[in-house]
């Protein structure tokens, strides 16, 4: 029972993806200037991560090794095809706001990593609560930077207004800095000073 | 057996055969669906330059389709304006159109830094009862800070006063340059003039506060701190309105009310 | 002429692949310890991308888009193949940084030798993918695809280089504990990004 809450919970703060492995950053910065496209890729990483440890792993005995990691893509891939197609479907204005960041979904490097390190190894099971705790730990990062983002770049949240905007006659003068691309990178960094202080065991050494 | 070629070659092929299905399958169930959101969703750009709806309304597909009722799409040729009769409106691409070099020019040097114009353009009409014309909604795009902006200029019937403008896609600075989606900037469009009295397309968007529009109906409130954006809009507007753009369209329009 | 030279030039400064969107990010940040490895793999990335983006065009145009397959008999105009874009591109990155290596290997032992090690990451890099993706959604012809891989990749070689040479000066400094190693260099390339944003609206 341990190894599986371990499995789901490390991820999300002792060995997050994000802020210790520095794995899959590039759409956590992208699309974390709304709520509304965070959650739903941080959806779409959690259903193709966990089908992909699924699949992986219920194929690992098969797998040649030469030809595992294009083995490996094509899964992905087909799995990131199937969610695309599905928000073009059911989604379509948030899809287009995420643009090309669901491709990119493919190379996100928490999906290859988690089925070459984990599911390589272990059952099906136990593979797909990996697969969920990184999901997690990934979206927890994500929701973490959105909200920053989105309440102080536009005093909204999900799109609903919270913070009177100077320009419709409030009080509150957004930050635009927030909604470009340095206001992520500040925020990130932050965000691991404070995991850091507060697991001093995370701190590199060099 | 595990490790050889053949396997190999028949693990791939199995692989392959396997999300070929999963993957063919999702796309062709799900292909007239996104279909019909890309249609839906440019029907409501249109809309929504022509005042036929706001940006805070969630309108299903039934209600933009009976708002979108009255539009008639024309697809018109650039250099004569006159109407392009060969070419299906509902299936008409511009912008792949624009980039194909059969149906497309180089665009001579222009303020809007538009790089290639198509042959034809696709408009949406709205006549009443007697084939008067009510409204026309003009395609529209040029550059921005960032890079283009595409957008939706919609026309009184009388050709000359603006009801409304609307860009579907930007990448203008948020809270800059990004605040020509905003709503009450687009408000302040509806009225203006787009043309002097000798047909010039004159209209601009000036530093700081536009006169009342009595004074001053050239003229829209720029954009505090987005001094580029706001010189590309003008930019953008003069060309569409031009001799390049929809000027010969335009004229062909105005003789018909007249004669 | 201007318009290739003016594509090139946004694609390496102003939309900097790294800096203002974000692609490519994880070995951006794991590879940047070192001027000399960055540098090693900024060459790395421009190469695979100048090659990439292009034969991506070929794919998309010949054999993906509604109507490409006409080449091949037009009863085959029909079909809409663009759905696999992501399969297809992945795997045409993945095969051409296999015979990059190849390549490199029976030809430039000395440049394999040096870029060795990274051509297998680059695979799994975002902003190969990102930069095929952004030529599909641009509708971008074969010259504009062959500049615009060049220049992006070009781009995010010198964000990576710049971002290496800061950090080896870095570490002489002393920051706060928690700060230390990734913490700041986020905050590092942050500044970079403002200093980035400067290119905006360069037009030549």
């Amino acid at each position: 029972m341990s190894k599986t809450r371990d499995a789901l919970m490390d991820p999300l703060f002792n060995t997050n993806p994000i802020a210790l492995q520095v794995l899959g950053i590039c759409s956590a910065l992208a699309i974390t200037t709304k709520m509304s496209t965070a959650l739903v890729m941080s959806g779409a990483v959690v259903f193709v991560l966990l089908f992909s440890n699924l699949f992986i792993s219920m194929l690992r005995n098969q797998i040649p090794t030469s030809i595992r990691i294009i083995v490996q893509l094509t899964i992905i891939a087909s799995l990131v095809i199937v969610v695309d197609q599905v928000l073009k479907a059911y989604a379509f204005g948030l899809s287009k706001q995420l643009s090309v960041f669901v491709g990119l979904i493919i190379t996100n490097c928490i999906i290859m990593g988690r089925a070459e390190a984990y599911a390589m190894q272990n059952p099906p099971g136990i593979s797909m609560i990996d697969g969920l705790g990184n999901g997690l730990g990934y979206a927890v990062i994500l929701a973490a930077t959105a909200v920053l983002r989105e309440l102080f770049g536009s005093g909204s949240l999900f799109g609903v207004q919270l913070l009177s905007l100077a320009s419709e006659g409030g009080w509150y003068t957004p930050n635009g800095l927030m909604l470009l691309s340095p206001g992520a990178f500040f925020i990130i960094g932050f965000f691991i000073w404070a995991l850091r202080t507060w697991k001093p065991e995370q701190v590199e050494q060099d | 057996m595990q490790g050889s070629v053949g396997y190999n070659l028949a693990f791939a092929a199995a692989v392959c055969l396997v999300c070929a299905v999963v993957v063919s399958s999702s796309a062709v169930a799900l292909a007239d669906r996104q279909d019909r959101n890309a249609a839906l969703d440019k029907q409501q750009n249109v809309l929504l330059a022509a005042g036929l709806a706001t940006d805070d309304e969630k309108l299903t597909a039934d209600e933009v389709a009976a708002r979108f009722a009255p539009m008639t799409q024309v697809v018109v040729e650039l250099g004569s304006g006159a109407v392009v009769d060969d070419v299906d409106p509902a299936g008409f691409d511009q912008r792949a159109a624009a980039s194909d070099s059969t149906r497309s020019r180089v665009a001579p040097e222009n303020l809007a830094r538009v790089v290639r114009l198509p042959d034809a353009a696709l408009v949406y009409e709205v006549r009443d009862a007697s084939d008067h014309l009510e409204m026309v909604v003009l395609p529209v795009e040029g550059l921005g800070l960032w890079g283009t902006l595409y957008g939706f200029l919609a026309l009184e019937g009388d050709l000359r006063t603006i009801r409304g403008l609307t860009f579907y896609e930007h990448k203008e600075t948020p809270g800059l340059g990004g605040e020509v989606d905003n709503p009450r900037w687009k408000a302040l469009w509806t009225g203006r003039l787009a043309f002097d009295e000798t047909l010039t397309p004159v209209i601009a968007v000036v530093k700081g506060r536009a006169g009342p529009l009595a004074d001053d109906p050239y003229a829209v409130d720029g954009l505090s701190g987005a001094t580029i954006t706001s010189r590309g809009v003008t930019n953008l507007l003069q060309f569409w309105l031009g001799p390049e753009g929809f000027e010969p369209y335009l004229t062909r329009l105005r003789a018909e009310a007249g004669g | 002429m201007e318009h290739y030279l003016n594509l090139a030039v946004t694609s390496i400064f102003v939309e900097n692949m790294a800096l203002a969107f974000f692609l490519g990010m994880c070995s951006f940040i794991a590879v940047s310890k070192r001027v000399s490895t960055a540098l090693g793999l900024g060459l790395a990335v421009i190469f695979v991308l100048s090659v990439t983006v292009p034969m991506n065009y070929l794919v998309l145009n010949y054999a993906l888009k509604p109507g490409a397959l006409a080449w091949v008999h037009p009863s085959l105009a029909s079909y809409d193949l663009s759905f696999l874009g992501f399969l297809t591109f992945i795997g045409t990155i993945a095969a051409m940084t296999q015979v990059v290596e190849m390549t490199l290997d029976r030809f430039m032992p000395k440049l394999y030798a040096a870029l060795g090690i990274f051509l297998p990451l680059i695979a799994v890099n975002c902003a190969i993918l990102g930069a095929s993706l952004w030529m599909m959604e641009r509708n971008y012809d074969l010259a504009e695809s062959a500049v615009f891989g060049f220049g992006s990749g070009v781009g995010w070689a010198l964000a990576i280089v710049a971002l290496a040479g800061i950090r080896e000066r870095l570490r002489y400094s002393n920051p706060p504990e928690g700060l230390r190693g990734l913490g700041l260099t986020f905050i590092l390339v942050g500044l970079m990004a403002i200093g980035f944003m400067a290119f905006a609206g360069v037009q030549l």
